[in-house]
């Protein structure tokens, strides 16, 4: 969703009031306040679910359909498994955030033998994801309640490599530094092989944008910008060897489509939106561990 | 308030000293949890081991510095504070990374990880800092009836040196400049600090010494 500046007020007021409205429509069924966050469950009909810091305007961080809990129901869970256009067969998972537990469930169900790490910094979200999004740990599938840095440079340190990396760690309210910075990208690059696909869902508004893709292109080269006219969010995908070109990714959906309509993820929509151009501004500054002021340039 | 004491140094020289202390005091903890997350994560326990280590360096700081006063305060030994201080901020500045690197390794908890790492860091500049908040009361005070008045003044100027090197450094600082070039900032500043404070006594202990009657006029608080 991108805001132009003239018209911010008004849409801003429209935004509000559907979103007071929503809100008011939703029963809440859960709330509680954790070390980082207050978090709410909505129950609206059929569909639940989880908000980070209602109160401050946050919007839905993922919801779950009751009846059908396989599908996904937001456009940036769905836009995650484009990464399978790069490796359409992932052995190991890395997922960072766990929100509701849609997208490692959905790795779960796809490829069950695969080994499933989620890493989730919030034991209060570990909880309520399992409570009401029937998130379970399973043999191969286990969320770690830690920090996302500490727990790739750890396992960079002992040699553990992952087919798949979704960094997920970005509520809307708050963005962790430490997670956007080139010596984090190297980090996540020590535990990639050359079949591994790093997806990073990212933010596709604000001054943020341009200082997160410089910095993606430093450490990768290049990556797949993936953005829907229908969502608010960015979804870098890259991985250490040059990119696929797109016969390859439209073969590659034509095979893999199927499997995952029960999703509802239009995998076959997927290899035209995936694009190399530049449209950012490549003066802006890369962020390190010495310059991230993620939060405050977010705000400009 | 400025006049010229026995010992060189005018009121006014003491508030803006015991300011800049209060400032980098701040600065550099409002850096702290940036300077640990690459290795200890951005969860709330690091923010934690930051404050409590900050806290009980500041007040041991206090301890010593206020022992310290009580023999032969001297602007020598004020201004040895902030020197001594600059130069233990060094290493935060220099060997972060093979200070934490090491303890990351070995302690796996990262609650107790950020805590080593923070004595390391941080406990020695910060209580060095914290031993000039007693020391400036000491130079400050001419009579018992002034020394709590005179406190307040330094708390005071000190708290609000705090206040707007943290509004400063996370507003502001990290978004123009990077993590150490605001560390060298307050480096700096402290040093500057300690030549003010040289300075001064020179200029004024010789002024004094043209008006011996007023700057060692008898004092109720001699001891």
């Amino acid at each position: 969703m991108r805001i132009d500046h003239a018209n911010l007020l008004p849409k801003l007021i429209t935004l509000l009031c559907l979103f007071c409205a929503q809100v008011s429509a939703q029963e809440v069924i859960h709330e509680e306040k954790s070390k980082y966050r207050d978090i709410t469950v909505t129950q609206q009909g059929d569909r639940r679910c989880l908000l980070f810091n209602v109160h401050r305007g946050d919007r839905n961080q993922t919801c779950m359909l009751v009846s059908n809990p396989d599908e996904l129901v937001f456009d940036y869970t769905r836009m995650s498994f484009a990464g399978l256009l790069l490796n359409p067969n992932p052995k190991s998972v890395l997922v960072i955030g766990l929100g509701g537990g849609s997208i490692p469930m959905t790795f779960s169900d796809l490829f069950p033998d695969a080994r499933i790490d989620v890493v989730e910094v919030d034991e209060a979200v570990v909880r309520v994801a399992e409570e009401f999004f029937n998130y379970r740990d399973t043999e191969n599938m286990k969320v770690f309640v830690d920090d996302g840095r500490p727990f790739i440079k750890r396992a960079g340190l002992r040699g553990v490599t992952y087919d798949f990396i979704v960094l997920d760690a970005f509520s809307g309210d708050y963005i962790p530094e430490h997670m956007l910075t080139r010596e984090f990208l190297q980090e996540v690059k020590s535990i990639m092989t050359d079949e591994s696909v790093l997806v990073a869902n990212t933010f596709s508004t604000s001054r943020l944008y341009d200082h997160e893709s410089v910095t993606y292109q430093r450490v990768f080269n290049e990556f797949f910008n993936f953005k829907l006219p229908t969502s608010g969010n960015r979804i870098i995908i890259t991985q250490l060897e040059a990119l696929p070109p797109r016969g390859e990714l439209v073969a590659r959906a034509r095979e893999l489509a199927d499997s995952l309509t029960k999703y509802g993820v239009p995998l076959n929509d997927y290899p035209r939106r995936l694009s190399t151009r530049v449209d950012w501004d490549m003066s802006r500054r890369e962020l390190t561990d010495q310059y991230s002021p993620a939060n405050l340039l977010r705000r400009n | 308030m400025s006049a010229a004491k026995a010992h060189g140094l005018p009121k006014s020289v003491i508030a803006a000293m015991a300011f800049v202390s209060g400032f980098s005091i701040m600065t550099v903890e409002m850096l702290g949890a940036r300077i640990l997350s690459p290795y200890f994560g951005g969860s709330l326990s690091v923010w934690g081991s930051i404050i409590t280590i900050f806290m009980l360096a500041l007040s041991v700081g206090y301890l010593i510095g206020g022992r310290l006063s009580t023999r032969h305060p001297s602007p020598t030994t004020y201004a040895g504070f902030f020197m001594v201080a600059a130069i233990t901020s060094l290493p935060i500045i220099l060997f972060a990374d093979a200070i934490m690197e090491p303890i990351f390794l070995t302690v796996v908890d990262p609650r107790y990880g950020s805590l080593i790492a923070s004595i390391l860091l941080f406990f020695i500049p910060t209580a060095i800092l914290g031993m000039i908040s007693p020391y400036s009361v000491r130079l400050m005070v001419e009579s018992h009836e002034h020394s709590g008045h005179m406190a307040g003044v330094l708390f005071f100027v000190s708290t609000v040196g705090s206040a707007i090197g943290t509004l400063g450094t996370s507003f502001y600082f990290v978004l123009w400049f990077e993590v150490n070039q605001i560390l060298w900032g307050a480096v700096i500043a402290l040093l500057l600090a300690a030549a003010t404070i040289l300075l001064t006594q020179q200029l004024f202990q010789s002024r004094g010494n043209h008006s011996q009657g007023y700057a060692n006029r008898p004092r109720k608080s001699a001891s």
